[in-house]
């Protein structure tokens, strides 16, 4: 497959974005992997190849070791850590893809909480010789927790166990059992060798006893996020334009209502209802620089115009009549905290739900999880990386949907006026 | 108002290039809510041209709530400089310039020797432009596929009151819930077009047929061949004794100061020949192109944390 066939044209549908999330710590074989992706679907350029393979001579490596490909930055390089989420890119063709990486050790609930947020699939890696361990779970909890639909369990380093199918039916099956009781259920699995290039882009010949699609067979076939399931139309107001001092007296009583379509879809003659003010109207247009279209699909930012002249603000919803979210000034959530400086019950925090700002405290801590067994204990407070079931009193109420419904409804963010720094990710419940 | 009896039939899903602009148009919708008095920075580049067109896409029929700033470092290639003119008149929206040679007047930019490239100095000019108006929030058109800082970046990167980028204490980017607070003196720059690679700004720049300035485009030009790349010979880079002056076809993949951006050979004179070279091409558009990013390995690192871009 050279590039120039992969050329994207008519011919080829565009099968749109696919954003994934790869869990997994650099023993696992995460970064050879992630290497592997991008060297075999021909992304890496001759320069930065070049580059690695200087690196990988002068420490006295015979193969080109792709993992460096992903090596980070000076700092992280100076003190043998992986900072942060790191976003790399790639494409098919048909299809391009996010990959979001996070790191495997240091503050890993916070990198892989932030970086599964975004992921409609999440590639979660075991080395088969060590088969499922406390960070299989752990991964595949958060993974759960931050609602991916669809879950690829990679079996890697195939090639150290003899390309086993007993080892990997193995795995399968321990793997299997506590994804039940996690309540896992598009669980895929596959063996694999990133170094050696097996079952990730090209099958290889080596797992020939495997009959199921490759690594990026999967990845090119996986639905994105919205188009499982009909969703709820839900558009959160971001901005209004009202160009009143325009030359175009046309435009004196233009009243648009910009954002993002969060989830489900619009169209035009629709019944609407705003909220907090509860006033109904009908879509009279769903326009995008001046042109009109027919209806608005989830993810997609237009302009709405209502039929009637309504007040409507940044912060405010726009829904269909009979789809109501809920109105809430408490709610529940399973709250990930994010700050080195723990969770102060007594302080007031901002709570940024969609497009609205309301002040917030904490009303309770029902039970913190112990992430690596998934027990629930007792917490007074929440230090970075705890995840716990709490609940928020809230000053102003905001339109909220369970998360599990509706990721962009049922998300918000925690920030700290003092620092205005981001320290917690809700999940509402 | 309907403008028109035909409505557009919106696909059941977004195509990738649909994806991308929507999450840009959100993204400048969000510093335009939550920000005080954002800017966007334009260069007359292949970027911030597509930049521009997500703006229209995200403001009008109002006019964009913030103006453009070019940080022109005196050593910019006349077509761009007229475009990026041009292109600001045709859109109706204001253009501020603020150019490195006044830093350098004021003394605020002392060069090493004349012939010093300007890019990294474009950096105090932006933050003296910065303070000058007051900006909170500045708009940018980079990309993380460019380099591997940043690859790490946020879409919303805060800055400190020296402009400083601190890689080991960014803020938490979840979901699409973007955080642009920021006290007096601190500033937010945002990437809108974080997500997109090089191939997808060219495939942009070709369905919403965006005119781009000529340079980009293959032309003849008279150059000379040093450590290994093509340089310009311009007034301000002229051609060394004993070097060859070479006419060749050639055309940039990046346009900037005129010391450090080398085209690449190619008779590429339309969009469709650029992607289409642009698919097979075997460099990096900065290693083929910014003379300023190969003096050290971490050299983009470096220059984010003295607050460039």
């Amino acid at each position: 497959m050279s590039a120039i066939e992969r050329l994207p044209s008519a011919a080829v549908p565009d099968n749109g974005l696919l954003r994934f999330l790869t869990c997994g710590s650099v023993d696992d074989g995460k970064s050879t992997l992630i290497g592997r992706l991008l060297f075999d679907s021909k992304t890496i350029l001759a320069d930065t190849l070049h580059a690695i393979q200087r690196t990988s001579a002068k420490r006295g490596l015979d193969v080109v070791d792709l993992s460096l490909l992903t090596d980070g930055l000076q700092a992280e390089r100076e003190q043998g850590i992986t900072i942060d989420v790191a976003y790399r890119y790639f494409t098919t063709g048909t299809r391009k893809y996010i990959i979001a990486d996070a790191p495997g050790h240091e503050q890993y609930t916070r990198n892989m909480v932030t970086a599964a947020s975004t992921a409609d699939l999440a590639i979660i890696l075991i080395d088969a010789r060590k088969g499922v361990l406390t960070q299989t779970r752990r991964h595949s909890y958060l993974a759960h927790l931050l609602g991916i639909p669809h879950i690829v369990v990679a079996v890697n380093k195939m090639d150290l166990v003899d390309y086993s199918p007993a080892t990997f039916a193995q795995i399968r099956s321990d793997y299997l059992t506590f994804a039940a009781g996690l309540g896992l259920t598009d669980v895929r699995f596959i063996p694999m060798s990133a170094l050696q290039g097996d079952m990730i882009v090209e099958r290889g010949e080596r797992l020939d006893w495997y009959n199921g699609p490759t690594l990026l067979e999967i990845l090119e076939s996986a639905p994105a996020i919205h188009s499982a399931h009909a969703e709820k139309f839900r558009f959160p107001v971001q901005y209004v334009c009202r160009p009143q001092d325009s030359a175009n007296p046309e435009l004196h009583d233009y009243r648009g209502f910009m954002g993002r379509v969060e989830s489900g879809e619009l169209c035009v003659g629709d019944a609407v209802t705003v909220l907090p003010s509860g006033r109904e109207t009908r879509v009279k247009d769903i326009q995008v620089l001046g042109e009109s279209l027919d209806r608005a699909v989830a993810e997609q930012s237009v302009t709405i115009l209502l039929e009637d002249e309504i007040d409507i603000s940044r912060g405010d919803m726009i829904v269909k009549s009979g789809e109501l979210p809920k109105v809430a000034k408490q709610i529940d959530a399973m709250l990930c905290w994010l700050s080195e400086s723990p969770l102060d019950p007594r302080r007031k925090y901002l709570l940024r739900h969609t497009t609205r700002d309301s002040k917030a405290m904490l009303a309770g801590i029902a039970f913190r999880v112990d992430i690596n067994s998934m027990q629930h204990e007792v917490a007074e407070r929440l230090v970075m990386n705890d995840i716990a079931r709490v609940r928020f009193k809230l000053a102003q109420p905001i339109f909220a949907d369970l998360y599990t419904e509706s990721r962009g409804t049922g998300a918000f963010i925690v920030i700290d006026e003092s620092s205005n720094n981001t320290v917690g990710a809700g999940m509402i419940v | 108002m309907r403008t028109e009896t035909l409505s557009k039939v919106t696909p059941v899903k977004l195509s990738h290039l649909d994806w991308l602009e929507s999450e840009a148009i959100h993204i400048m919708r969000e510093v335009a809510g939550q920000c005080s008095n954002p800017v966007l920075l334009f260069s007359g580049g292949k970027d911030s041209i597509c930049m521009l067109r997500v703006a229209e896409k995200a403001f009008r029929p109002g006019r964009f709530p913030f103006p453009l700033l070019h940080v022109d470092t005196g050593h910019n290639y006349r077509e761009v400089t007229d475009f990026r003119d041009r292109r600001a008149r045709e859109l109706g929206e204001r253009l501020i310039v603020r150019s490195v040679e006044d830093s350098m007047a004021r003394g605020t930019v002392v060069l090493k020797s004349p012939d010093e490239p300007r890019n990294k100095h474009q950096s105090v000019t932006l933050l003296e432009a910065i303070e000058e108006f007051g900006f909170d929030a500045c708009i940018g058109g980079a990309r993380r596929d460019e380099e591997k800082a940043r690859a790490k970046e946020r879409i919303f990167s805060f800055r400190d009151e020296f402009g400083q980028w601190d890689p080991k204490n960014q803020r938490p980017e979840l979901w699409d819930l973007y955080n642009a607070r920021s006290f007096k003196g601190e500033n937010i720059r945002v990437f809108p077009i974080s997500n997109w690679t090089e191939i997808d700004v060219w495939q942009y720049i070709e369905r919403e047929h965006l005119e781009l300035p000529s340079i980009y485009f293959a032309h003849r030009r008279p150059l000379v061949r040093r450590s290994g790349g093509l340089l310009p010979v311009t007034e301000v880079t002229p051609a060394r004794s004993g070097e060859t002056i070479e006419n060749l076809m050639v055309r940039f993949r990046t346009v900037g100061d005129i010391t450090c951006t080398a085209p690449v050979e190619s008779d590429a004179d339309s969009v469709a020949r650029i992607i289409a070279e642009t698919a097979i091409t075997t460099i990096t558009e900065r290693g083929a192109t910014r003379l300023d990013d190969q003096t050290s390995d971490a050299s983009m690192e470096q220059r984010k944390k003295e607050g460039y871009f």
